[in-house]
């Protein structure tokens, strides 16, 4: 029996929520910070070059004199932004194709899950780069090339989970109760996809953000004078070796942080959401 | 308005014969028990004969047509394991609503409590469930109930209960019963006839 006085008197379920809304609320800030900041605060200001980081400019200044404070939020607030519409299409191409593979019978299945496999085979980033290189690069090429290779395992998760629900014994039962296949599919399965699907989404997003940053850096994503992170990482590259460490330290922090966050989100969600630990 | 099976064989993938020409005739307002030891197919006639899987040998015919393929079907099975046969994610209500809507003698008969309706399956105990499923069974459409080891989990009181409850909206309706159990005793007291597989 545990005799310890307990300090915060929350069960883990409550932990979790307590969690999830900290974590949700950070990202908030950045991106609501990344669309309010002064767009003037990254303008060239060559008399402020290379300065160190200050109460001033809280991560330092560039060799052009632009305040890599502002410029690490709105790029954070950018790759958020890819990274949603990315990890919300992968997501949507997962659910798909794995309720298609489990539902509709054994030539659509062996269809997707050699798709599954042909995906896997390669690594996300090799596909991810032919994608985006293929479609010319930019914000169009790398959400497009994100999409496209980031659904195979969570899908082959959401197959899996169909398959096992399709032959339990109650989707029978509702099967001689005369509900059609779709009545079935909507209120029997889904319900038992729907955590995957949002945990799935969750944990996809750090992937996709840093994706799309190893993308940008090796220059075939975002154009150059966009303030993403990918970018500013691989300019700052030039100038680490004169000593300006700040310029690649703290956006980097930064974006472990946020990705972090996400993964922190999708955990707790998973928590949440299991159903054999609903019994507290 | 009889249940019969013609000739029926089973087998599992390319395993033995479970059993081969089984016939069975089953009138309105029977009680028929289904005797033999574990492993012998009783639980798989059943499945044949509510559908849940097709014979490959043979038919079963409902007033001499075939099966309906779609709509509320007229053989109804309740399974051995409550907790299985009810999704873990609705509540009692929804669950119990699935097929037709209950009427409040119903629920009366079968002891199931108002205040059960709003709760989780896990909420509540294996006996507690299975009237529930006994009562998703017992629509107004059913003609044959089949009770695979329906209340072989259950206390001696509360399969009492259970079995008072359906043998008499059996009766009301004229409903016939398939009973398979491995209780003797209980197999006498219920039924009319009793075939051994």
């Amino acid at each position: 029996m545990n005799t310890m006085p307990k300090k915060f008197p929350l069960n883990h379920k409550q932990w979790a929520l307590a969690k999830i809304i900290l974590a949700a609320l950070l990202l908030a800030l950045v991106i609501i910070g990344g669309l309010f900041l002064d767009e003037g605060r990254i303008v060239t200001n060559l008399t402020d070059r290379n300065s160190p980081p200050s109460l001033e400019h809280l991560f330092g200044t560039d060799w052009l004199g632009r305040d890599m404070f502002t410029r690490t939020i709105m790029g954070l607030t950018l790759s958020i932004g890819v990274g949603l519409i990315g990890a919300l299409g992968s997501a949507s191409i997962a659910m798909f194709l794995g309720m298609a593979a489990a539902t509709m019978g054994k030539r659509a299945d062996r269809l997707i899950s050699w798709c599954i496999d042909l995906f896997l085979s390669v690594p996300h980033l090799v596909t991810l780069i032919l994608i985006a290189f293929t479609l010319g690069g930019g914000f169009k090429g790398i959400v497009i090339g994100l999409t496209l290779t980031h659904w195979p395992s969570l899908a082959r998760v959401i197959r899996a989970e169909v398959m096992q629900i399709r032959s339990a014994d109650y989707v029978q039962v509702s099967r001689r109760m005369g509900k059609s296949r779709w009545w079935i599919a909507l209120h029997h399965i889904v319900p038992h996809v729907i955590p995957q699907f949002l945990v799935g989404f969750m944990l996809l997003f750090p992937h996709v953000i840093l994706h799309e940053a190893a993308v940008t850096f090796i220059g075939l994503g975002l154009s150059p004078h966009e303030p993403a992170i990918g970018i500013i990482l691989s300019e700052s590259m030039k100038y680490l070796s004169s000593g300006m460490w700040w310029l690649a330290f703290f956006p980097g922090l930064c974006l472990l942080i946020i990705v972090r966050m996400f993964d922190q989100i999708g955990e707790n969600i998973r928590l949440l959401t299991s159903s054999d630990s609903n019994r507290d | 308005m009889q249940l019969k099976a013609n000739d029926i064989g089973f087998r599992y993938e390319n395993g033995p014969w479970l059993f081969r020409g089984v016939n069975l005739c089953i009138e309105p307002g029977e009680v028929v028990g289904i005797a033999g030891p574990s492993g012998r197919g009783k639980t798989t006639l059943c499945r044949i004969l509510s559908s849940y899987e097709t014979p490959l040998e043979g038919s079963v015919t409902f007033n001499d047509a075939p099966l309906p393929d779609k709509g509320y079907h007229p053989v109804q099975m309740v399974l051995q394991h409550p907790e299985k046969a009810v999704n873990s994610r609705w509540k009692m209500h929804s669950i119990l609503n699935e097929g037709y809507h209950p009427d409040e003698e119903l629920l009366e008969i079968l002891g199931i409590e108002q205040e059960w309706l709003t709760r989780w399956p896990h909420e509540l105990s294996g006996g507690e469930l299975q009237r529930f499923c006994v009562a998703r069974a017992l629509g107004p459409n059913t003609r044959f109930l089949i009770a695979d080891e329906m209340t072989t989990m259950l206390d001696a009181i509360t399969q009492a209960q259970i079995w008072q409850a359906v043998m008499e909206i059996a009766q009301k309706r004229e409903m016939g019963i398939i009973v398979v159990t491995h209780e003797a005793k209980l197999m006498q007291r219920l039924c009319d006839r009793v075939i051994e597989l």
